[in-house]
């Protein structure tokens, strides 16, 4: 009875993965290169600039948040949401128990999401800790999935810089894609933000041009939607490629408002120095729902330029189960369960 | 206040999905009339993604139920029939509404129910016995059958028997470790929706039971072409809609009921019905080799 449903959205899966972007790629830059140079040169001119940085309206940005999360998409926007949200996941495993077994199943699966139909699209990337790096890059090898390791003494970031950078140092070594590294929120809290900028540049440097960097700034912690704004532009003053919500280690993780803040600070970041920087939200999105809502935001904040996964990327492991269960439906018009998508 | 002037209060029914009570997520409700036409409230009309949100409760709320020992599942199933006699006379007035009968034929029905229940909860720890068991067998062998519940089961219940007719499929269902989406009589669903509000106060974690109400055909078509239903109970679907759910249902080998002619309800069920959601497990445990006695032991 459903069979005229079947393979209805086919020609709608066909979405390249992992595509250069139009926008020319900026790796191993030079973060003085822009017009916000002089901003950086000492403790108190960043400690003015980001301070100067207009207030943010926390009513204002969570009303907007919600009002942008309430559009309904349907069928063939759906499917193709879907697809695009796949494609941006950074299948995530970061846990103390992963084994290269582990790793390898991930890297499997980020390659071939649904095994059942080939024409599913690939994840964006792996991300493991930096001693999973050589083993997530076999099994990922021959695809264009990317490995990004995180570093920096992750999740927390305390360790003195030499650690760090030595983390850093291995896991670009082993062959990672994409760095993520965390800020030092306790410096950045105490006010330190030139503490925090030269941490930033020193991993820049040494991710050099062979790592895109990704900066989380672990908002849960920040406290305020002020201080995320100031972390945002401090993160891209430094060269940040990625600006990035959270570890996941912690009880706030993504939600719309946070990363509704840093698609506007990339947007405007953009406008003063022609500079395009990534996002991406991490942890607590595990709908498609929720995914699809990101997606919106993206759309209306910053547009076309960043719905592509160079530029816009989902941390998240148990979404990717939820979307392929959602792309099924639409492929079969049946309900999918749990029992058609791997056990992680 | 004199008696006249209060305004009596209406009851809204609704779903009962994971423990709670939601509306339709459409939004849609329809009149339920009682058997002379005559109007008695309005319920939900439930969608398909009703029937989605449901399964995923059944299947959330499976582990902790099926995983309970069978005695407590019988004593939470007999804390129903519990807090059912003490609204007996809410159903009596409802399956009197919803049947056509009078109130003393309802009453008759609705202590029938209770004893129904309480007829299950006793079942839950000796079902085992009877259809499981020791098996002898040639070999130094342990080899044990043990009954397992099949998982998330769809119930369509009967269109007739609004009351009686209903309890004689969801108990069986959940007695035997099974959660169940139950799709009350489409005519008369008021008292499977009130039964939702006895479930919800008698200690059976939230999912165990789903109630949903609207047009059976509507409900029962996702529900039994859904992949993480495991079984469908089809007693409340004519010739047709049988025939439709059953194929449907083939897609992934969901166990299927078909339905049977029920002249009187009000009959012993026998085990059947819970049998027909139970899966046997067998399992081979070596005793190392036999002594001289012709045993290990």
């Amino acid at each position: 009875m459903y069979s005229r449903y079947a393979r209805r959205y086919a020609r709608l899966v066909t979405m390249p993965t992992n595509a250069p972007s139009p926008t020319a790629e900026r790796v191993g830059g030079t973060p003085s290169a822009h017009a916000l140079a002089d901003v950086t040169t000492s403790d108190s001119t960043l400690r003015r600039f980001l301070h100067g940085l207009p207030g943010v309206d926390a009513v204002g940005l969570e009303a907007r948040a919600a009002s942008l999360g309430t559009r309904s998409i349907k069928t063939t926007a759906k499917a193709y949401a879907i697809d695009l949200a796949i494609s941006m996941v950074d299948l995530t495993t970061l846990e103390g128990a992963d084994t290269p077994g582990k790793v390898r199943a991930l890297g499997a699966k980020a390659v071939h999401p649904d095994p059942t139909d080939r024409t599913t699209p690939s994840t964006a990337a792996v991300c493991v800790y930096p001693d999973m790096v050589a083993t997530a890059k076999a099994a990922v090898a021959g695809s264009g999935v990317k490995v990004a390791s995180v570093a920096t003494a992750f999740p927390a970031g305390r360790a003195a810089l030499d650690v760090k950078l030595a983390d850093v140092r291995e896991a670009v070594a082993a062959g990672a894609d994409e760095v993520d590294m965390v800020i030092d929120r306790g410096a950045f809290l105490a006010g330190k933000y030139l503490k925090v900028y030269d941490e930033i540049v020193a991993v820049r440097e040494v991710c050099g041009t062979s790592a895109r960097l990704k900066v989380i700034f672990e908002t849960g912690e920040l406290s305020t939607y002020d201080n995320i704004r100031r972390a945002s532009w401090l993160g891209m003053l430094a060269g940040a490629d990625f600006i990035k919500t959270s570890t996941g280690k912690v009880a706030v993780n993504a939600t719309p408002a946070n990363t509704l803040l840093m698609l506007e600070a990339v947007r405007d970041f953009r406008t003063q120095t022609g500079v395009q920087v990534g996002v991406k939200p991490a942890g607590g999105i595990r709908t498609s729902k929720d995914a699809i809502k990101f997606l919106v935001l993206v759309n209306e904040t910053v547009g076309e330029d960043w719905l592509d996964n160079h530029w816009f990327r989902f941390g998240a492991s148990s979404l990717l189960n939820d979307l392929l269960m959602q792309r099924q439906k639409l492929a079969t018009g049946r309900y999918s369960g749990p029992d058609y998508v791997t056990v992680d | 206040m004199s008696a006249v002037d209060r305004l009596s209060v209406f009851k809204t029914y609704k779903l009962y999905v994971g423990g709670k009570f939601p509306r339709s997520e459409s939004g849609r409700v329809y009149e339920v009339t009682d058997a002379k036409g005559k109007w008695l409230a309005n319920a939900p009309l439930s969608s398909r993604k009703d029937a989605r949100d449901a399964v995923v409760a059944a299947r959330k709320a499976f582990g902790g139920w099926s995983g309970a020992t069978a005695y407590n599942r019988g004593q939470i199933l007999y804390r129903v029939a519990e807090m059912l006699e003490g609204r007996k006379a809410q159903f009596v007035h409802e399956v009197a509404d919803a049947e056509g009968l009078s109130k003393s034929k309802a009453a008759e029905q609705v202590g029938a129910t209770i004893d129904r229940w309480v007829w299950y909860a006793g079942w839950t720890d000796k079902i085992a016995q009877v259809v499981g068991g020791g098996n002898p067998v040639a070999g130094p062998y342990f080899n044990l059958s043990s009954p397992e519940p099949t998982g998330v089961v769809a119930v369509v219940a009967p269109q007739e028997s609004s009351f009686l007719g209903l309890v004689s499929v969801v108990a069986p269902v959940i007695a035997t470790g099974n959660t169940a989406i139950v799709i009350a009589s489409e005519r008369s669903p008021l008292p499977a929706l009130s039964l939702g509000e006895v479930l919800a106060t008698s200690d059976v974690p939230g999912g165990v039971v789903n109630v949903l109400s609207g047009r059976t055909a509507e409900i029962a078509a996702p529900l039994a072409a859904h992949q993480d239903v495991n079984a469908i109970d089809l007693a409340g679907a004519d010739e047709a809609l049988a025939k439709e759910l059953e194929i449907a249902a083939a897609d992934n080998l969901k166990r299927v009921l078909r339905p049977q002619p029920v002249d009187d309800w009000s009959a012993t069920p026998g085990i059947d019905r819970m049998t027909a959601f139970l899966e046997t497990k067998t399992v081979w445990h070596p005793t190392g080799s036999l002594g001289a006695s012709g045993s290990s032991y």
